[in-house]
């Protein structure tokens, strides 16, 4: 088990595409980090990085308590989970899984035990025998799963290793990742441009965009207090509603409706989450609803407020209609940022 | 698969003819010809011919220069598919590093495949040639004093060199992308897995050519036992004498140098039937083993 930290980590391109501006941040013993963020911004190359399979253009990369910029794949104490699970076409499972092991010279016997053990524990014992292609896209993924652990390393990446299965198996293979991850304790890093992975497997979330980090947080960090108006709109389906308003005299106004506070006078993007708005007869937001969408345990409703469009979460038990209503929003649920850089203030 | 639809049944016919006509007059026919002259002995100035049975059989297997051109085309065919399949594994695996990725490099590899075979021959034999190539100029500066289309070995050397150079660009393009086909995931995973090149070379990449292997592989032996005929032609220069030749080169030195014709024909059924063999070979393997998915 480990730590990992980055030390003003970048990544140029050969072909000069800065796909990682310099990154830094400390990874805890046992810890889960979830990088995520749309695609191409460049969380691959980060933990590529991590693995050695790609070299680091600037800054220090530490595994435990060695700078690891320099060392090979092999010798990292790392084991990487792919997206498309990379199982050796020719090799049977059971191969497959003790590949690694045999090439640190640990007894047959031993690695077999291993195996046994990896299999019993992700349901593979009745597949050791068989080629990657002849199991199902689960299965593979299992495998894929088995060669890292088996290894017992100090550090897991996993780069979108849910990404290729079915929404069912996802969900399911989510929880079986994140409470195989607890039971072992090993720090992992782990990839997706899934926001709900991020939220529900993290113990912090990494938030990239273009190449730059946009926020570290928990989870809940994330999701109430966005470092931005990107975290804001990648974070959440549907994501925070994001309206243009103007502070002026302490108030902050959109249209001619107070929402907040604020000492200095300017422009602002002010931000809602849709669940921190609700119907309200007293309320003193008014919002032509024109559109219903019904999801079952809850429902969004779709309409203008002063000329911004806005989304509402409600419960199932509350009734609605399109039309004219009015709604309140919470206390402390309002989120303002910077219009011109999308900061948060 | 998808059914094309002719409204007339002897409309694909009509369109096989041709090439049916094409395998029939230069395949077939030839070939039933020769079984059967194979059977005879013909008469060197064309007056009859006389049946013999398995006489020209017999004799051919008694025949010392028979059994030498047998025994050397063997060891032609395993060295000339050896050489050119490793070299050009090795070279592929090389420059399977540097194109990774990058396309211009592999096209400029691809001009290669398709300029050199013919050129590679001719080049092969200006580069040996006796009174003007420089390889005798430069292996005579070890002391070797080369004599081709006179000492055996030396002749056998220039054959076996040439055919392998001829070979290379066909057997590296395959490998290359062989190679290519590897998935870079797999790869990156055995990185991870183990550290040694060399391992993971053996482990994972070569099982992964297999398919492409062995495909080369009875290419290759093809190759060497029939489309050699070219080179050992220029090489010997249609003059025997004490010369190393292969198999198919004898049936054309019996045959029409040798207007021995029976005796050609029964040689020439021979390989027929060893090519018979290795086609049968081949789809036996590529049904049983050697595919991944
Ligand atoms: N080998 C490469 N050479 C140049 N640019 C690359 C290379 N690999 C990735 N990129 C670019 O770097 C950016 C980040 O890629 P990647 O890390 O794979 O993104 P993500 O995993 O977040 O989708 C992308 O814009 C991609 O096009
Ligand atoms: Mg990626």
């Amino acid at each position: 088990m480990a730590q990992v930290s980055l030390n003003n980590v970048r990544k140029v391109y050969p072909n000069g595409f800065e796909a990682v501006k310099p990154a830094s941040f400390r990874i805890e013993d046992g810890e889960f980090v979830v990088l995520v963020g749309p695609s191409g911004c460049g969380k691959s190359t980060m933990l590529r990085m991590i693995a050695g399979l790609e070299d680091i253009s600037d800054g220090a990369l530490t595994i435990g308590d060695r700078v690891v910029n320099d060392v090979d794949p092999a010798d990292r104490d790392i084991a990487m989970v792919f997206q498309n699970y990379a199982l050796y076409p020719h090799m049977t499972v059971a191969k497959n899984i003790g590949y690694g092991l045999k090439n640190r010279k640990i007894p047959a016997a031993d690695i077999a035990a291993k195996v046994q053990e990896a299999a019993t524990m992700l349901n593979l014992t009745d597949y050791l025998d068989r080629k990657p292609s002849q199991l199902s896209g689960g299965q593979r993924q299992r495998v894929a799963m088995g060669r890292a652990i088996v290894r017992d390393p100090s550090l897991f990446l996993f780069d979108e290793p849910l990404s290729n299965l079915d929404a069912k198996l996802r969900n399911q293979m989510r929880i079986e990742i994140k409470a195989l991850q607890r039971r072992l304790g090993v720090t992992s890093v782990y990839v997706t441009h899934d926001q709900v992975e991020a939220m529900t497997m993290a113990d912090r979330i990494i938030v990239m965009n273009a190449g730059r980090i946009e926020q570290i947080g928990t989870p809940a960090e994330v999701y109430h207090s966005p470092a931005s108006t990107f975290v804001a709109s990648f974070m959440g389906a549907p994501p925070m509603n994001l309206l243009t308003g103007r502070a002026e005299a302490g108030r902050v106004r959109v249209g001619n409706v107070m929402l907040h506070q604020h000492h200095e006078d300017r422009d602002l993007t002010v931000g809602i989450r849709p669940e921190d708005i609700i119907p309200d007869s007293h309320g003193h937001l008014e919002v032509e609803v024109t559109l219903i969408e019904e999801l079952g345990a809850h429902r969004l409703l779709h309409g203008q407020m002063q000329g911004h469009p806005l989304t509402i979460h409600v419960g199932k038990d509350h009734p609605v209609e399109t039309g004219h209503i009015r709604a309140a929003i919470k206390p402390n649920a309002v989120s303002l940022f910077d219009p011109a850089s999308g900061v948060r203030l | 698969m998808k059914r094309a639809g002719f409204s007339n049944r002897w409309l694909p016919i009509l369109f096989l003819i041709p090439q049916l006509a094409i395998i029939f007059i230069f395949f077939y026919w030839p070939a039933a010809h020769a079984i059967r002259s194979s059977f005879y002995l013909q008469d060197p100035f064309g007056f009859g011919e006389t049946f013999v049975g398995l006489k020209n059989y017999t004799a051919m297997f008694n025949s010392a220069a028979y059994l030498r051109s047998a025994w050397f085309t063997v060891i032609f065919t395993v060295i000339v598919t050896f050489l050119s399949l490793s070299i050009a594994l090795l070279l592929a695996v090389k420059a399977d590093k540097v194109i990774r990725g990058a396309k211009t490099y592999r096209t400029l590899l691809m001009w290669v495949y398709a300029v050199a075979p013919p050129v590679a021959g001719v080049i092969g034999l200006i580069l040996f040639d006796q009174s003007w190539g420089p390889i005798k100029d430069f292996v005579a500066l070890f002391g070797w004093d080369f004599r081709l289309g006179v000492d055996y070995f030396d002749t056998a050397f220039a054959m076996v060199t040439i055919s392998v150079w001829k070979q290379l660009p066909v057997n590296f393009i395959f490998f290359l992308s062989g190679l290519q086909a590897i998935p870079k995931s797999v790869r990156e995973a055995a990185l991870i897995d183990n550290r040694s090149a060399s391992g993971r070379f053996w482990d994972v990449t070569f099982p992964l050519l297999a398919p492409t292997g062995f495909f080369l592989l009875i290419i290759n032996i093809t190759y060497s036992l029939f489309d050699t005929f070219g080179v050992i032609d220029t090489v010997v220069k249609g003059e025997p004498g004490n010369n190393p030749m292969t198999l198919v080169y004898k049936v054309y030195v019996d045959g029409f140098r040798g207007n021995d014709l029976g005796g050609s024909s029964a040689q020439s059924v021979i390989l027929m039937i060893l090519v018979l063999a290795l086609t049968i070979f081949q789809f036996r393997m590529v049904e049983r083993r050697i595919h991944y998915t």
